[in-house]
């Protein structure tokens, strides 16, 4: 264990007031060989037309263009089924391993994609700003292993979200193979400086030289993908699992949901996508035996408008429904049913807080106790299997 | 040759002016964070000048029209009457045209790289780039390459003009009313896109306005439209809503340019401008106190941005030691800046703009609404492998071609004849080292010193070994971690 890593476990050790047993234990017995998959639904995917309250007539009186025929929808039960295009995740929602829980946001919505998707990656309440991303603070506490390749691994977008500030080992992935080539001969001398810039540079030379080798992976998996920029991304992120060191956490990206205009057939498009994508990639993990270590979890900076707008399109709104997905999944349906009648502004209200998601990552999925970085205000959701 | 000629423009004042001169530290700092990689006697002949004069004569002869002609068929405008009849027709035919629009997006790209590195106005074309960053369009949701050129051509046109100016025709210009869905917002159906994002990102920045004001402003926008056929703005009063509206505590039955007026009479627009220009010049943190002086300047001088440039680039702040070298090169400023250092020419720049798509920044088609955020950001892991490779290939023998340059997973692969096609125009690209290190002393210890204080903005995290000759001494500056700041 390096110095910093004991040092920082001491910090975290003397902010937990329980028994001296739990506090030794908090930050080491943190499960990292169970990974974490995000996958963001870039531009604030419609919720409404994902998860449909088919049932509810005032849905077809918001969305007349756009509301989902209710012979078209995919009856989970007598209140709520599934967009068309989420075909291919049928099978793992009848296997039980899809949690889907309505209803996401928090109090006070900005409606601004940059804020919004700030709070979201930050964790923190609509008027509180905070440099580190939740994971950030989450590696803070507890540090993945420094033998792992990297914190965590970004695909489809280099944006740091989650992942961005202190001292996580974040790696921006393209080609892995590529990658390797590229960062075995990266020269890194560890030198301080006052710089923030320059630092930063540095660290990223640093990252690159440990994680260069460890990264790479040829497994040959039996599982197609499909031929799109997601596909790709995870089946880069499948060969990442396969290689033999590990990573703490995947967030791979799906763009293009900010659906002002013309949503049917863009948002029928990337749910094709983003089912397809689930699909395979539980086929590839299941190859090679992680598909049981696995919690893939969706999240956006938020879902859209109630009403639908005069583009046959919807305009930026506040809370959505978003998936759990895993091998360990408790499936079903939880947090509330869109209460359409009960709108604010338009909008609907929300009934879980996002960082309930979080919270349950943190302490169902890796066991952290997450007191200290959420301020232990989040209750976790049960859908996560013993 | 016009680089050239603006050199020699300006030698004979290096000899009349003398020890009153900033020097060729403050000299380096003005030119490489106004423009592109200046060269060593651009450098000496602005050291002559007091920072007051550098800036003048910085600002006086600002080009605002590109003197690179277009790809001509590039920019001519297709209605979308053609796009419809495409639809039918075969997928030969489709595919066809997809490598053909591909072709001309490139060419398009490679047309404003030729700008930035012939031109003898580099501040001009960062400016330009300033604004696009700013007033952001797509070309991945206009669809339309001519009205995205029409677009760089306004920017260009206001970009050292008068901001209020600027924001009023940037807000009618065609390709921004396609991006922000302005020609879907309706009487009676709002389409608040634009609305919010003038609001948040072009004017008074986030928290500085309600809800409310959002939905008020669309509807003060509704009816701004386009004549399909040309492609040119056109307002449609049937479609506008003529009643009254409240905006940011103001009544009235406003139309779009009366909300503009409104966002700029607010003292919040002019110190978000003059704060993005901050971490633009300057550093990442601006200082809050000196951002309200220089925003009052600002708003004193109805928007123009001369001034206010003038303020920022002759302050003592923008020349401050701690503030040298915190600002990371943006792709573009890396490579026109490395073409323009070493002195590099090609016929084609196509492999550049290519380039600086896998860095990260792909003219004309910014990420989203917001832009590239820039800053560190540049730089991750994927991107700094990528910036190391374009160095080491750009200083290799003839023969290398630079990158590989299309990211894999891009979703949106040109075809490979195209890309085996790019891969051979990169040949072009030659270093001349004989010729280039002609311009340093002889004297090893000065000869190194020279180059050193040329090349990088401070000194070199891992300075090379003594001993090294000429090509490697300059290989490992461009190396270092230190090259990618400004």
């Amino acid at each position: 264990m390096q110095r910093r890593d004991f040092l920082r476990l001491l910090g975290t050790a003397a902010l937990i007031p329980w028994s001296t047993d739990l506090a030794f234990a908090a930050a080491p017995r943190a499960d990292y060989q169970r990974l974490l998959v995000l996958v963001e639904l870039k531009g604030g995917n419609d919720g409404l037309n994902t998860v449909i309250p088919y049932a509810d007539d005032e849905y077809y009186r918001l969305r007349p263009r756009l509301g989902i025929a209710r012979d078209q929808v995919m009856q989970l039960d007598e209140f709520t089924g599934l967009h068309p295009s989420l075909k291919a995740l049928l099978p793992l929602w009848q296997a039980k391993e899809v949690a889907i829980v309505q209803g996401v946001g928090y109090p006070q919505p900005n409606l601004s994609h940059f804020r919004s998707i700030e709070i979201w990656d930050t964790a923190t309440d609509s008027d509180e700003y905070r440099e580190q991303g939740w994971l950030t603070q989450l590696f803070t506490a507890a540090p993945p292993p420094r033998s792992f390749a990297a914190d965590g691994v970004l695909l489809g977008s280099q944006e740091l979200g989650p992942l961005t500030g202190g001292r996580t080992r974040a790696i921006a992935l393209n080609n892995p193979e590529a990658f390797a080539r590229q960062g075995r001969n990266m020269p890194a001398p560890a030198v301080r400086t006052s710089n923030p810039a320059l630092a930063h540079l540095l660290k990223v030379k640093d990252d690159i030289r440990q994680a260069a080798e460890d990264l790479k992976s040829d497994y040959d998996f039996r599982t197609e993908f499909p031929q799109t920029a997601f596909g790709n991304n995870l089946k880069t992120a499948a060969q990442v699992v396969a290689a033999s060191t590990g990573v703490a956490a995947i967030r791979v990206t799906l763009n293009g949901f900010d659906t002002h205009s013309n949503q049917l057939a863009t948002q029928t498009r990337l749910l094709a996508e983003f089912a397809g994508g689930m699909a395979a990639f539980k086929s590839a993990l299941q190859e090679i035996g992680k598909w049981d270590s696995t919690l893939i979890m969706t999240y956006a900076e938020f879902g859209r408008r109630a009403h639908e707008n005069g583009s046959t399109g919807t305009d930026h709104g506040t809370a959505s429904a978003h998936f759990l997905i895993g091998g360990k999944v408790k499936g079903g349906l939880s947090g509330e049913r869109p209460a359409l009648t009960q709108l604010e502004n338009g909008n609907l209200r929300h009934a879980v807080d996002f960082r309930q998601l979080y919270t349950t990552a943190a302490e169902r999925w890796w066991q952290l106790p997450t007191r200290n970085v959420f301020g232990g205000r989040f209750r976790p959701l049960d859908v996560v299997r013993a | 040759m016009s680089r050239l000629l603006f050199v020699l423009l300006l030698l004979p004042l290096s000899f009349n002016t003398s020890a009153a001169g900033m020097g060729y530290a403050d000299a380096r700092q003005l030119l490489s964070r106004t423009g592109f990689a200046p060269t060593d006697s651009e450098i000496e002949s602005f050291a002559a000048l007091r920072r007051a004069e550098g800036v003048d004569r910085l600002l006086a002869n600002v080009r605002t029209e590109p003197g690179t002609p277009p790809p001509a068929d590039t920019i001519e405008f297709v209605p979308p009457s053609r796009l419809r009849a495409l639809k039918n027709a075969s997928e030969e035919e489709k595919k066809a045209f997809r490598r053909e629009q591909f072709a001309k997006s490139l060419e398009l790209r490679a047309w404003w790289y030729r700008e930035m590195l012939d031109t003898p106005s580099p501040l001009t074309e960062r400016m330009t780039l300033f604004w696009h960053n700013h007033f952001v369009s797509s070309q991945q949701k206009v669809r339309s390459l001519a009205l995205m050129y029409r677009q760089n051509l306004l920017l260009r046109r206001y970009a050292l003009g008068n901001f209020g100016e600027l924001l009023h025709a940037v807000s009618r210009d065609p390709a921004m009313v396609i991006y922000l869905d302005s020609v879907s917002n309706k009487k009676g159906e709002p389409n608040e896109n634009f609305a919010r994002e003038v609001l948040e990102l072009f004017t008074l920045g986030e928290g500085h306005y309600s809800e409310q004001d959002v939905r008020e402003a669309a509807r003060a926008f509704t009816g701004w439209s386009l004549d399909r056929r040309t492609g040119e703005f056109r307002f449609r009063p049937r479609l506008h809503d003529y009643g009254e509206k409240i905006v940011l505590g103001r009544t009235g039955d406003f139309d779009g340019d009366d909300v503009l007026d409104i966002l700029l009479a607010q003292p919040a627009t002019a110190e978000f401008i003059t704060a993005k220009l901050w971490r633009e010049f300057i550093s990442p943190t601006p200082d809050p106190r000196e951002v309200k002086r220089l925003a009052a300047i600002f708003r004193s001088s109805h928007y123009e941005i001369k001034p206010l440039l003038r303020a920022l680039l002759t302050s003592d702040v923008f020349y401050a030691p701690q503030n040298r070298a915190v600002l990371v090169k943006s792709p573009v400023e890396l490579i026109v800046g490395t073409l323009r250092l070493l002195d590099m020419h090609s016929e084609d720049l196509r492999p550049a703009a290519f380039v600086g798509r896998n860095l990260g920044e792909d003219v004309f088609a910014p990420p989203n609404v917001k832009g590239w955020p820039g800053g560190d950001t540049w730089i991750n892991s994927q991107t700094l492998l990528a910036r190391r490779q374009l160095i080491t290939r750009l200083l290799r023998a003839q023969e290398m071609p630079m990158p590989a340059v299309m990211p894999a997973a891009a979703g949106r692969e040109p075809n490979m004849d195209m890309r085996r096609r790019a891969m051979r125009m990169q040949r072009d690209y030659r270093f001349d080292a004989d010729r280039w290190f002609v311009q340093f002393p002889a004297e090893r210890t000065v000869r190194d010193a020279n180059l050193t204080r040329l090349v990088l903005a401070s000194t070199p995290q891992a300075p090379p070994p003594a001993g090294a000759n000429d090509r490697a001494y300059l290989r490992d500056l461009l190396l270092d971690p230190v090259y990618q700041l400004k």
